[in-house]
């Protein structure tokens, strides 16, 4: 045995995914967005884990988070430190189960880890969209999603599952495709943001558009990233997913050199974890897709259709939901959740709703907190596969067939 | 295991019915109604690993605090039933509870221990000590069970409240009748069970 596949079996590998690959789906027929605008032709990279059954009707579709992608699960390569960002909950005999369901994750549209987004050449002027990529929505992605599934030949979802945006995602799939899921899982997420909330945003994003090396969002152009803007955005969220008392217990008031230089450089052990989380992510993320991200977030509203009542959005719902919470998250608190079950119950659809004590903020949603992975597990695990969605089952988008 | 209790709920329960069980722990009675009354269930429940095993049966399972309110939660008359089974004594606020529960639903079904039960009397009265057996089993520092009362006591409660009595039953443990149950309840029933609905 390797030292790499070691370190992989000692980190899980026998509750792991494994070494997975991502696909890439390509799309050709024209996606009209909510913006006015519409994408003439586009790709969407996913990847897959375990098996999809004789029936069809064993497949999960993941929406991911802000900054999250379609490599939710195992390993890219023996060597890789880090598996997929749900790993947690995606595996064999996790709660997730890859022995009984087959698993989805794209990356979605706007994103910049191979989906079509701002890194991608725009077919018209053959140059990077840059900021000139559509602004997306929550509906828009979850458009795309509907078209990766029919191109799996998938004629619906046994559950959509997302946490934070990624929930938000989910509540839009059971109202904009009732027909086509079974199961709703909604973790840490809101039916529509709060001020508060938009204003967290705003910040992270006038923190990048006044980044001289913007540009207008053509850094690329000029060869150059706005560093400064893109990591203050970070750590500003960052400072958002955790509690007052996740940062207390991880750093409380520590100096990294154990006393005070009376100066401006990293000092306190929390200054030093956002600057790293800051520059580490300023090479892994693209700031126009942070900022369409963001925007996501914000303009995502269910109810406005329906003159804010969530009750009436609901009201064609299908779905059997699972609405999960964390006592911490004051970015998405437990009360935003109570207000989606609330609107749930009183257009008489099925919920189960779990509060899930934890002081690990909002990023609890992507922990192994085992009362979480108990009720996670237990509501997959009663999945019923024979209420999955039948409608057709040919794949309507496979002309250009996966990579 | 099947509760003395559920045999009498479970009559009292229309079949196909919208059943609320408020505190319904693991959710086996839900279970229980489900299967021989086809209800559509709806469970509320506090405790982590009740409400896990609760999800893990398939239930539908809210996690909440009965003391915060039900009435946020729940339109008026969404339910036909609503079930509060071994919960009201250890609840702050029974009465508010009593009046909440029957404005989401039609009827209510009530089961409490019943503290007027021969053998509670006796270790009060007698033996000078908080009774401690098998239907109140804490000893009084460390109890769940903060708000314990008699049959009179819940029935002089909903005549104040305003609420009808359908129907009551009593049961010793043993889910044994005996005249002497009939005759005298509040001495020998060991748990009690009331249909009851607002006066209108």
């Amino acid at each position: 045995m390797s030292d790499a596949s070691e370190k992989l079996t000692q980190s899980g590998l026998s509750r792991s995914v494994g070494i997975v690959e991502p696909k890439t789906a390509r799309f050709s027929e024209p996606l009209a967005l909510d913006c006015g605008r519409s994408l003439p032709s586009y790709e969407l990279v996913y990847e897959t884990y375990g098996q999809l059954n004789a029936e069809r009707s064993n497949a999960v579709l993941i929406c991911h988070a802000l900054s999250g992608d379609h490599h939710a699960a195992g390993f890219h390569a023996e060597t890789d430190r880090k598996p997929g960002w749900w790993d947690s909950a995606i595996g064999p005999g996790k709660p997730i189960d890859t022995d009984r369901f087959f698993v989805v994750s794209l990356n979605n549209l706007g994103g910049c880890k191979g989906s079509t987004g701002p890194l991608s050449i725009d077919p018209v002027s053959g140059k990077p969209y840059g900021p000139d990529f559509p602004i997306v929505t929550v509906k828009d992605w979850v458009h795309s999603q509907y078209r990766l599934m029919q191109y799996l030949g998938l004629s619906g979802w046994a559950a959509v599952i997302g946490g934070s945006l990624g929930g938000m995602q989910v509540l839009q799939w059971s109202i904009t495709y009732p027909d086509a899921l079974a199961h709703a899982v909604v973790i840490a997420a809101a039916p529509r943001l709060s001020a508060q909330n938009i204003a967290f945003n705003e910040v992270a994003r006038q923190a990048i558009i006044t980044d001289p090396e913007f540009y207008g969002g053509r850094y690329a152009d000029h060869n150059t990233l706005p560093r400064r803007g893109l990591m203050l955005a970070r750590m500003l969220g960052h400072i958002t997913y955790l509690s007052d008392d996740a940062m207390r217990a991880k750093f409380g008031r520590e100096l990294r050199s154990g006393k005070v230089q009376y100066g401006f450089d990293v000092e306190f052990q929390v200054e030093s974890y956002l600057r790293y989380q800051g520059t580490s992510f300023v090479d892994r993320f693209d700031a126009n897709t942070y900022l369409l991200m963001t925007k996501a977030l914000d303009y995502f509203d269910p109810a406005q259709a329906s003159n804010d009542d969530l009750v009436a959005a609901l009201a064609e719902v299908k779905a059997h939901f699972l609405v999960v919470s964390f006592t911490s998250d004051w970015r998405f608190s437990p009360e935003r959740s109570r207000e989606i079950v609330r609107a749930l119950l009183a257009s008489g659809k099925p919920v189960s709703y779990a509060e899930i004590e934890s002081n690990h903020g909002h990023d609890a949603f992507l922990m192994t907190i085992p009362y979480y992975h108990r009720v996670l597990a237990g509501y997959m695990a009663n999945i019923d596969l024979a209420s999955t969605p039948r409608g057709a089952t040919s794949p309507v988008y496979s002309t250009e067939g996966a990579k | 295991m099947i509760r003395p209790d559920w045999h009498i709920v479970e009559q009292w329960i229309a079949p196909k019915s919208r059943v609320l069980d408020l505190g319904c722990g693991d959710g086996a009675l839900l279970s229980h109604l489900i299967e021989r009354r086809q209800v559509s269930a709806v469970g509320l429940e506090l405790d982590d690993d009740k409400v896990a095993s609760g999800i893990e049966r398939g239930l539908n399972i809210i996690q909440e605090d009965l003391d915060n309110g039900i009435s946020d939660w729940f339109a008026p008359m969404s339910f036909d039933f609503v079930i509060v089974s071994q919960t009201i004594q250890a609840m702050r606020h029974p009465e508010r509870l009593l009046a909440d529960m029957l404005t989401i639903a039609r009827e209510g079904i009530v089961t409490f221990p019943n503290m007027g039960y021969w053998r509670n009397r006796v270790q009060l009265g007698l033996l000078g000590h908080m009774p401690i057996n098998r239907a109140l089993p804490n000893p009084w520092y460390n109890t769940p069970n903060i708000h314990l009362c008699t049959l009179s006591d819940f029935e002089s409660l909903c005549q104040e409240l305003g609420i009808q009595i359908l129907d009551r039953a009593v049961v010793d443990s043993a889910h044994r009748e005996s005249t002497l149950l009939r005759a005298f309840p509040n001495w020998f029933g060991e748990h009690a069970i009331y249909r009851i609905k607002r006066k209108s």
